[in-house]
């Protein structure tokens, strides 16, 4: 079974956010990019499914320079191969754009199933792994939390508000990750050493035959006007009390007389 | 011309989904600030009778698609029939909800319709004659103000932030021709909560516990229950395996907005803040008066949670009765 996996390098969750001078952008320097914790889910599951059945597992991402980093690391994990998807142009694409390059970068390779990250954790857009489904005609599945592979389909534990769903589809196809699909596994010294020698091909826009005009910036249906931070909240109150009952009282009576939130 | 407001709705075995009527009543102030119609569709099984309950938020329109191969929610059929529905009507914008369904099937349809889409919008503003949408990325840490170009847009807004408004128009209601391909994915099973579960993103009460609770979340618990509630996690909770991985609130997992948020025992990562921090009222219950969390909380309590907590739960029953 040949597997590919949409990998993303983000800013890590604990960095501190700050906005470039333009307003439109971040401030990249002081960041520590890692791989999209979804991403690396992605990567665990389809390692396990090549230990299960056999076949490749394949890295495909799009980004600067610097993404290689990130698929070394998934290199190191156990994937097979790497393709990064680096030119110039294609930065500054939006979700639809990031879908339409990497759909089409998967058109020249062999695949039967796609593993994406339910979401990247930097713009939390949900899109691009149902971007690639929709380019390439291909069933997807979404934040999945449990899945079983046979030669032929697939079958998914999705967990809905209220419940959850399980589905089954022929393959290929492609689903993305949600928290509590699986323990992502450490990189270990072999598998770094390893990553060195895994081959990783660069793919241009003129190796996929896509027009620069109709992605980054220029091809984005989606524009950023605007970053903003969050409104500040007013100072803390704190609650004053000579023991808990007393606090709790005093809290209660705000929260029910002032706010009216109980 | 692209014109028109349209909102897809959410359904659940014969119950809308209440972002159903926050999108609605956003299509409506929309339709309203743009002068135009608003038009809502309803998609499933057996829905015929239940579509009228829209009217009460405004919908020049009511759509029915009513098929017995919609009344399990499909990607493919979903996405099928709001594109037909989509290029008969040929709306400016498209509403639906930001839910696990609304996410999955507003960026397919995305694709399929080479539209411009602002995921989970928490406000919809017109401004100089320019519709800006305002989402949150890097989960919460950021406010992003977005235009979309070309038409239709799409916007899948976020539960809990949009208010629900009636209005007194009557709706007129047609039903829609539904031709479905065979699905590709096939539901081979469903189990939902019984009772009287809150699901986290659309609950009113949030009472949260982190490492503080030892994994004891007893109190929180009935808190929570008492308030008519859900109960919410930190991430090191969920890792030490405390809580569900559905219950994570935070930037690797959920991002909610109650009227009223309780951080117990939670020292406040800024991962977890950023999950957290558009909730309308937070208190913070912390033995650590220095902790983080205080700085993103309106109210706080410097106390052991196990003490305060009971203390509350006395207060709000005797407020009950």
């Amino acid at each position: 079974m040949d597997v590919v996996v949409l990998v993303k390098q983000v800013p890590d969750t604990e960095s501190l956010i700050q906005i470039e001078g333009d307003g439109v952008s971040i401030k990249t320097d002081d960041i520590k990019w890692v791989m999209n914790p979804y991403d690396e889910l992605a990567v665990e599951a389809a390692l396990q499914i090549k230990e299960a059945k056999g076949g490749t597992v394949t890295i495909l991402s799009l980004g600067p320079e610097k993404t290689v980093e990130t698929i070394r690391t998934a290199l190191a994990m156990g994937a097979d191969k790497g393709v990064h998807i680096s030119d110039p142009a294609a930065e500054g694409s939006d979700a639809l754009s990031k879908g339409k390059l990497l759909a089409a970068a998967l058109k020249t390779l062999p695949f039967d199933l796609v593993i994406a990250g339910m979401r990247a954790v930097d713009e939390d857009n949900y899109q691009v792994g149902s971007a690639v489904a929709e380019f390439l005609d291909i069933p997807q599945i979404s934040q999945v939390t449990k899945v079983a592979v046979e030669d032929q389909t697939i079958k998914c534990h999705r967990v809905i508000e209220g419940g959850t769903v399980v589905v089954e589809a022929a393959l290929p196809a492609l689903f993305t990750t949600q928290r509590g699909l699986n323990e992502p596994r450490y990189a270990s010294l072999p598998g770094i050493m390893k990553a060195k020698k895994k081959p990783i091909d660069t793919l241009s826009l003129a190796d996929l035959g896509i027009d620069p005009e109709t992605v980054g910036p220029a091809g984005r249906k989606v524009k950023v006007a605007v970053l903003n931070f969050p409104p500040d909240r007013k100072t803390v109150k704190m609650i004053d009390g000579e023991n808990p009952g007393e606090m709790a009282a005093k809290l209660v009576k705000i929260l029910h007389e002032d706010v009216k939130a109980i | 011309m692209a014109q028109g407001v349209f909102v897809i709705c959410e359904q659940q075995d014969g119950s809308f989904r209440k972002i159903s009527y926050e999108a609605v009543s956003e299509g409506r102030r929309q339709a309203d600030s743009l002068n135009t119609d608003l038009t809502a569709l309803v998609l499933g099984g057996g829905v015929a009778e239940m579509a009228v309950d829209l009217e009460k938020f405004g919908p020049d329109k009511i759509l029915v698609a009513d098929d017995p191969a919609l009344a399990d929610y499909s990607t493919e059929a979903y996405t099928s029939v709001c594109t037909h529905a989509i290029k008969s009507q040929d709306p400016m914008v498209i509403i639906t909800g930001a839910s696990t369904q609304g996410k999955d099937f507003s960026a397919r349809l995305a694709a399929r319709l080479d539209a411009g889409l602002a995921m989970d919008c928490v406000a919809i503003r017109i401004e100089n004659d320019q519709l800006i949408y305002t989402r949150p990325m890097f989960g919460g840490k950021i406010l992003a103000e977005i235009n979309i170009v070309g038409t239709p847009h799409i916007v899948a807004i976020r539960s809990n932030v949009m208010a629900i408004t009636e209005s007194s128009r009557t709706s007129t209601i047609d039903q829609l021709d539904v031709q479905v391909d065979e699905a590709k994915i096939k539901v081979i099973d469903k189990k939902l909560e019984s009772g009287d579960k809150v699901e986290l993103t659309e609950a009113d009460v949030i009472v949260s516990g982190g490492r503080g609770t030892g994994g004891d979340y007893s109190a929180i618990e009935e808190l929570a229950a008492l308030l008519n509630g859900a109960v919410g996690a930190s991430r090191s909770a969920v890792d030490e395996g405390w809580r569900p991985h559905s219950d994570q609130v935070g930037q690797t997992g959920k991002v909610v907005s109650p009227n009223l948020y309780v951080a117990c025992g939670i020292s406040g990562a800024i991962q977890h803040l950023a999950g957290m921090s558009t909730s309308k009222n937070i208190v913070s219950i912390n033995k650590d008066p220095e902790a983080p969390i205080f700085s993103k909380a309106d109210f706080g309590v410097a106390g052991d949670l196990f003490a305060v907590i009971p203390e509350i739960i006395k207060e709000v029953k005797k407020i009950k009765e």
